[in-house]
């Protein structure tokens, strides 16, 4: 998912009303001088409440409780005393897609010098009032205190004032060593709604008279509707309208879900395939193999690796398309009135649902609001805006309130996959078994190529981002083929990474084997010396390395039957590192344990960090293991959680998460713990039986 | 249609849908017990789990008519305050994530706590393992339900 800068922040401030509003403005719209509009990171209200808005998606990374730490701790209050609030698509705070790992490194700055500029404004507001130097006041616990004194004033008895203040464009930030509420284990504030089950996701969304819909979507990918029956459905208790949406779909609308799904069920539609009813997967592979010959953009380069002689070692990789299949199945609530559509999405982008569905509507984006529920997951999938435009569509077409609802097979067969890919890598041993040259062809489609967002004769940047390389190597050669695909593409946790990251770190741990040398130590060979590779650092790797290896007691013996192997990568500005320790049951892994070393810098919460490796490792092992898409005549085969099977707890290992102190600005952490499980994974498979595994899943 | 009177958290409800209609949509639609979730409609992930009669179903495979007349549970009825010992030891581990699978996961831990009140971890994996989480929160359920059972930490 790339951050995507579409957007840009430009600080302002907002002198508004009763309270003090800061906020982030846009170039557009306002400038300094002129009355601003009111906009918030940061409401505070005369009567001493705290609101701190939340402009990314909660899907379970923790961004309603971390984002908000981060604006507190500048800001000098008690977390006790934060409410949040969740933003729509706005346009006060800059880009709001939530993705690329991003949301707490792009909102590290921005939320930092909102709570910083508050707190300022606050002692300026209470030097005025006490008629003394603000030098003679501090702020504390959500309050000022004259020095030397039990005198202070809330933030509330100062709003007002603070409020008529100028708003300071650089404000002092606070050092870390000063840090209260950031770096500790603060309970999310989301817990407690979700346990008791009356958390809104967008699928828990209710409006008065609200419908109920489900689409019929053509099986074949790229086939449109020719015609449809309605007969039937309408015979269905409280189906109450069948209509076409778009060239590609036919909704059927109910008074209850139920109802809509049974309507469905019986409706004749006679599809046009289109051009791809013969496609499958197995043509699809041979024809990335087949591109692997053709035309290569370097992404990363070093040296010559057609000049070097030594040892040569081949390996090639292969990849399948992976659903994300977020617990929640799509939905999105609209409610179209003529000139204005409102919508209640469990979106990462509400900007884009409010662009796409202005233009589906021809509305203007002003007349969409986008609301953002609770996502019962996104994992990437809900970067799309297909939801949302579907139930604008319907609500139009019904002149009503509708929730549009996905069920499974809907989400399994209609989804954006990740992309499937072959890889040709090679390498050359010297007369030590230490590599020298080190080549690695990706042949994979491009998402952002597919969606229009790379010009005609580029290749997608991406790609390149994520083809990270951090070893330090006399020669290497970093290749990227873009071909195309009829198969829809999105972005998945950690996206192109995990392919890169499965070929280059198996194929590293194939060099180890034929070099006679240590995996680890080969690794440890490769960033022994400190510098800056591309936008990384080797000593960061290096470091990871070492702390996975220390916490899992690399190198020594472990119980009879069990096996590990080990894998790095970095993606996202993040360095991580899996040791994943197996057994073998009947010819199959079972996955025991995983020690996992990250560096993403400065930690904004320890606990919610520890959640995200324990799950980007279980997401990462369900699709090394057993989850992969195919396609059969132009059809999504799997179709559920029984032939889609993520992991289950009996599948489940130990997942042990450690991180490296840091006070580097923090980067991401939702995305880089999922690539190098899977290399680990079947490194570990090697170790146990000398068979490599070269193509995805381990189980088929 | 048919008429039919459900015994859902301590009160009699009558709701008048068609009888195959899953139990899973009756809560939500018919009754507005949003707690409990669809995922997959076809009993594979346990997000829909109540009881009945105490035992663990999942109602998005539970035909209403099959529960008429039975005492059927959800989360909102789990507790009068929604601090079930379960929902105390889910807060305690931190477990939830996206929270969506979680009501499921913890009705289903209820039922198996209610017949094994000390469950070794064989036991939580066997029960549990009906139940899906996309975010990965298996080991913190594992250690919410020894907590919930007063098996530490």
């Amino acid at each position: 998912m790339s951050p995507l800068s579409r957007r840009d922040f430009l600080t302002a401030g907002v002198a508004a009303g009763a309270g003090l509003v800061i906020g982030f403005y846009l170039p557009h719209g306002t400038s300094p001088g002129e009355e601003f509009s009111p906009n918030a990171y940061l409401k505070i209200t005369p009567d001493g409440k705290i609101t701190i808005v939340v402009a990314r998606s909660e899907m379970g990374q923790g961004v309603r409780t971390s984002l908000p730490m981060i604006l507190a701790e500048e800001l000098e209050v008690a977390w006790k005393q934060i409410f949040i609030e969740q933003a729509g698509a706005s346009t006060l705070f800059g880009d709001q897609t939530t993705g690329g790992s991003a949301s707490v490194k792009s909102t590290w700055d921005p939320m930092r010098k909102a709570g910083a500029s508050a707190r300022e404004m606050l002692i300026s507001a209470a030097a005025l009032e006490w008629g003394v130097p603000r030098s003679a006041c501090k702020a504390q616990g959500g309050s000022v205190w004259r020095n030397g004194t039990n005198t202070s004033l809330g933030y509330g008895a100062l709003a007002s004032r603070a409020a008529t203040l100028p708003i300071p464009s650089d404000p002092p930030l606070k050092q870390a060593k000063d840090y209260k509420i950031v770096g500790q284990r603060i309970a999310r504030l989301d817990t407690p709604s979700k346990v008791s089950g009356t958390a809104q996701f967008g699928i828990d969304f209710r409006l008065r008279g609200m419908k109920y819909a489900v689409l019929a979507r053509c099986p074949v990918i790229g086939g449109k509707v020719a015609s449809f029956d309605d007969k039937d459905s309408m015979k269905i208790s409280g189906v109450s309208y069948v209509g076409k949406i778009g060239d590609a779909a036919v909704a059927v609308v109910a008074d209850s879900v139920w109802g809509a799904m049974e309507g469905r069920r019986v409706l004749n539609v006679t599809w046009d395939e289109g051009p791809n009813k013969d496609l499958n997967s197995a043509a699809i592979f041979e024809s990335l193999r087949n591109a692997a010959a053709g035309k290569a953009a370097s992404l990363y380069s070093v040296g010559d690796v057609a000049k070097v002689s030594g040892r040569r070692v081949e390996a090639a990789y292969q990849l399948p398309f992976m659903a994300h299949a977020p617990m929640e199945p799509g939905n999105s609530t609209a409610h179209f009135q003529g000139t204005e559509c409102e919508l209640w999405s469990p979106t990462q982008v509400p900007q884009d649902v409010r662009d796409s569905v202005a233009t589906a509507l021809n509305l203007d984006p002003d007349q969409v609001k986008v609301n953002v529920t609770l996502l019962g997951g996104g994992f990437g999938r809900r970067l799309e805006h297909d939801y949302g435009v579907e139930a604008a569509l319907v609500s139009k077409a019904i002149n009503g309130p509708v929730q549009v609802l996905w069920t499974r097979e809907d989400d399994m067969r209609n989804s954006t996959y990740r992309p499937a890919s072959y890889h040709k890598l090679n390498a050359l041993l010297d007369g030590s078994g230490w590599p020298v040259a080190f080549s690695h062809r990706i042949v994979m489609p491009s998402i952002n190529a597919q969606k229009g967002f790379v010009p005609a004769g580029e290749v997608d940047s991406e790609v390149k981002d994520e083809s990270s390389f951090t070893y330090s190597f006399p020669n290497v050669l970093i290749e990227y083929v873009q071909t195309e695909t009829p198969v829809p593409l999105g972005w998945m946790r950690s996206v192109n990474a995990l392919q890169v990251g499965f070929a280059q770190e198996s194929f590293i741990d194939e060099l180890a084997v034929a070099g006679g040398k240590d995996p680890l130590a080969l690794r440890l060979h490769l960033l022994a010396k400190d510098e800056t590779i591309g936008p990384w650092s080797t000593a960061r790797m290096r470091a990871v390395l070492q702390l996975a290896a220390e916490k899992a007691g690399w190198g020594k013996p472990l119980g009879a039957g069990r096996y590990r192997g080990i894998a790095c990568f970095a993606c996202f500005s993040t360095y991580a590192a899996q040791i994943v320790e197996i057994s073998m049951e009947n010819d199959r892994p079972q996955v025991h344990r995983v020690v996992s070393a990250v560096d993403c810098g400065q930690v904004v919460n320890p606990t919610i960090l520890e959640q995200q490796i324990q799950g980007g490792v279980i997401f990462a092992l369900s699709n090394a293991l057993q989850a992969q898409i195919t396609i059969e005549k132009g059809r999504i085969v799997q179709g559920n959680f029984d032939d889609y099977a993520p992991l289950r707890m009996n599948q489940a290992p130990v997942v042990e998460p450690h991180y490296v102190e840091s006070t580097e600005s923090p980067t991401g952490i939702g995305e880089p713990p999922v690539p190098p499980v899977a290399p680990a994974l079947c490194t570990a498979i090697y170790a146990a039986t000398k068979k490599r595994i070269r193509a995805l899943p381990v189980i088929t | 249609m048919a008429d039919i009177t459900l015994h859902v958290n301590g009160s009699e409800r009558k709701v008048e849908v068609p009888p195959e209609t899953p139990l899973l949509w009756v809560i939500r639609d018919t009754l507005q017990l949003t707690g409990t979730k669809f995922g997959c409609g076809a009993g594979l992930c346990g997000a829909c789990t109540v009881h009945v009669e105490g035992g663990a179903v999942r109602s998005c495979s539970t035909p209403v008519s099959q529960v008429a007349g039975k005492n059927i549970t959800t989360i909102e009825g789990l507790s009068s305050n929604g601090l079930h010992p379960l929902q105390q030891a889910w807060i305690a581990e931190e477990v939830p994530q996206c929270g969506y699978c979680q009501t499921g996961q913890i009705m289903a831990a209820a039922a198996l706590l209610a017949k094994t009140p000390q469950p070794s971890d064989e036991q939580i994996t066997q029960f549990m393992s009906g139940n899906l989480c996309r975010c990965g929160t298996y080991e913190r359920i594992r250690k919410a339900i020894h907590r919930a059972a007063g098996g530490g930490p």
